[in-house]
């Protein structure tokens, strides 16, 4: 399993998911922390291509054995693209959370709702906080 | 309310599952380990190998006199009289109108001593039941040794393989007996029962005895199993939970449990149960997979069509079967299996299969 770890080249939202921005594109995932929190993801549940989703809400699901989790998305967008390894291979959400274990590519509709974004050492100090 | 962190109680293994590495949950009044390395890890470790689980928590009534056997053949709904001094047996304990208090197991420990195990959420209730019940009968004595007695689950396999090897003397009991070794220099009751689905033993033994006999097992190598992989591995073979797929709402016939009711008996219960199994009842659980992907939880609605038909009491992701499964009470015409059901999770319609029990066969 992946060690803990926190880019600092992504921003995150405090719902503990993580975004990718690429001028008017992003990548978007989850965190180190929430697929530790959750454990062994043994399903993940994917939003079609071409939905539209809205910062701040659930695009997707994500499970594990004992539990079910929402994905909070982190800019508002259109899914141009979902992982399909993830699909195949839950655990690769665990495995490395950040590039094999992305989730969704998305065309931002609001890219200025980064500035609403934690950089890592926000994400990292609001973390420290929970604990 | 919520117990918090401190009203929890911890078992004398707390320390020993914080240095394994334990995710720690409360559950029924305790902090108990539902994972160590995963639940996957562990549920596999169980089938083909052996694991043990920490099950302290769980409860202990004695039931003691020259009247203890006839006291039980009333107060439980299977036979003890069926297996003799050394036995152990699986009952419902029933109110009179047949709603499930408890699932246990009584072991026969000698003439006129028995010790029933119990759910730990119903350790104190099922003890005022049986403290009640025994009210008025001369010869019958019962008694609270929740705090007597760790319990470790050992299972697998290879579990037998390895109390044998540890074990210091003792002989190892049949199926659904049990004997006394000593472990680790502890003594221990050793009973041939579980509930995974895998041959094993269970070991009940004195609180101060436990950390020996787990450090014991961990030097044979069985793996630490948490409640998480617990849930898995009996979901899959359909044993029934306390709380969720059995209660007071629920009689032993709806749950499929008619098997473990002596009803030519008279026990609390029985006048109902039989009057049940004239009429047939209304619903029934069934065990079921999905043949469409997801996972089903408890409380996801049960659909034939668009009707609403039943309720999903368990369900998990079989890590060896790898679909979801579950149990649902249904209504009875729909509990056959090779029946197809949707079940609503998360407002996306699931295909599943109603299938006979265990859901996981083993290969032979």
């Amino acid at each position: 399993l992946a060690a803990e770890s926190y880019p600092d080249e992504l921003l995150y939202h405090p719902e503990h998911d993580w975004a990718r921005i690429e001028g008017d594109t992003a990548t978007f995932g989850i965190t180190w922390y929430a697929q530790d929190a959750l454990g062994e993801v043994v399903f993940f549940d994917p939003p079609d291509v071409g939905a539209t989703i809205t910062a701040g809400q659930s695009y997707a699901e994500v499970e594990s054995v004992k539990a079910v989790s929402d994905v909070i998305a982190p800019l508002s967008g259109e899914v141009t693209a979902v992982n399909e390894a993830v699909s195949e291979t839950p655990e690769l959400i665990n495995e490395d959370p950040y590039t094999s274990g992305w989730l969704v590519k998305v065309k931002l509709t609001a890219p200025d709702e980064k500035g609403s974004l934690l950089d890592a050492g926000a994400y990292k100090a609001q973390l420290e906080l929970g604990e | 309310l919520p117990a918090t962190a401190a009203e929890l109680k911890r078992t004398p293994l707390f320390k020993a599952h914080a240095e394994a590495g334990a995710r720690l949950v409360p559950f029924a009044g305790w902090e108990m380990p539902v994972q160590y390395e995963g639940v996957r890890q562990e549920h596999v470790a169980v089938r083909t190998a052996a694991g043990v689980f920490d099950v302290s928590h769980m409860g202990e009534i004695e039931t003691r006199g020259p009247r203890a056997l006839e006291f039980l053949r009333h107060l439980l709904s299977n036979d003890l009289g069926k297996v003799g001094v050394g036995g152990a047996q699986y009952a419902l304990l029933c109110r009179d109108d047949g709603g499930v208090l408890d699932d246990l197991f009584t072991y026969w420990l000698e003439e006129e001593r028995f010790l029933t195990v119990v759910n730990a959420a119903n350790a104190e209730t099922d003890f005022n039941w049986f403290a009640k019940q025994a009210d008025g009968w001369d010869g019958v004595e019962v008694v609270n040794r929740s705090a007597d007695y760790a319990m470790l689950a050992l299972q697998g396999p290879e579990a037998v393989a390895c109390f044998e090897g540890i074990a210091e003397d003792g002989e190892t009991p049949d199926r659904f007996h049990h004997g006394e070794a000593t472990i680790a220099g502890a003594r221990a009751l050793v009973c041939r029962t579980g509930y995974t689905g895998e041959d094993g033993v269970e070991l009940l033994i004195a609180p101060g005895d436990a950390e020996a006999v787990w450090r014991a097992l961990m030097g044979a190598g069985v793996v630490p199993c948490g409640l998480g992989a617990r849930d898995t591995l009996r979901l899959e073979v359909c044993y029934p939970l306390y709380g969720n797929d059995l209660s007071t709402d629920r009689t032993p016939i709806e749950a499929g449990l008619k098997w473990a009711c002596a009803l030519d008996n008279d026990f609390v219960g029985a006048d109902r149960l039989r009057e049940q199994v004239e009429e047939g009842p209304e619903e029934k659980l069934a065990p079921f997979v999905f043949t469409d992907q997801g996972i089903p939880r408890a409380g996801c609605a049960v659909m034939s069509g668009d009707e609403r038909v039943g309720l999903v009491t368990s369900g998990t992701l079989s890590p060896c079967m790898e679909v979801g499964i579950g149990m649902a009470y249904v209504r009875s015409d729909l509990g056959s299996p090779g029946t197809e059901l949707t079940v609503d999770v998360r407002g996306k319609r699931r295909a599943a299969r109603v299938e006979s029990k265990p859901l996981y066969k083993k290969e032979s």
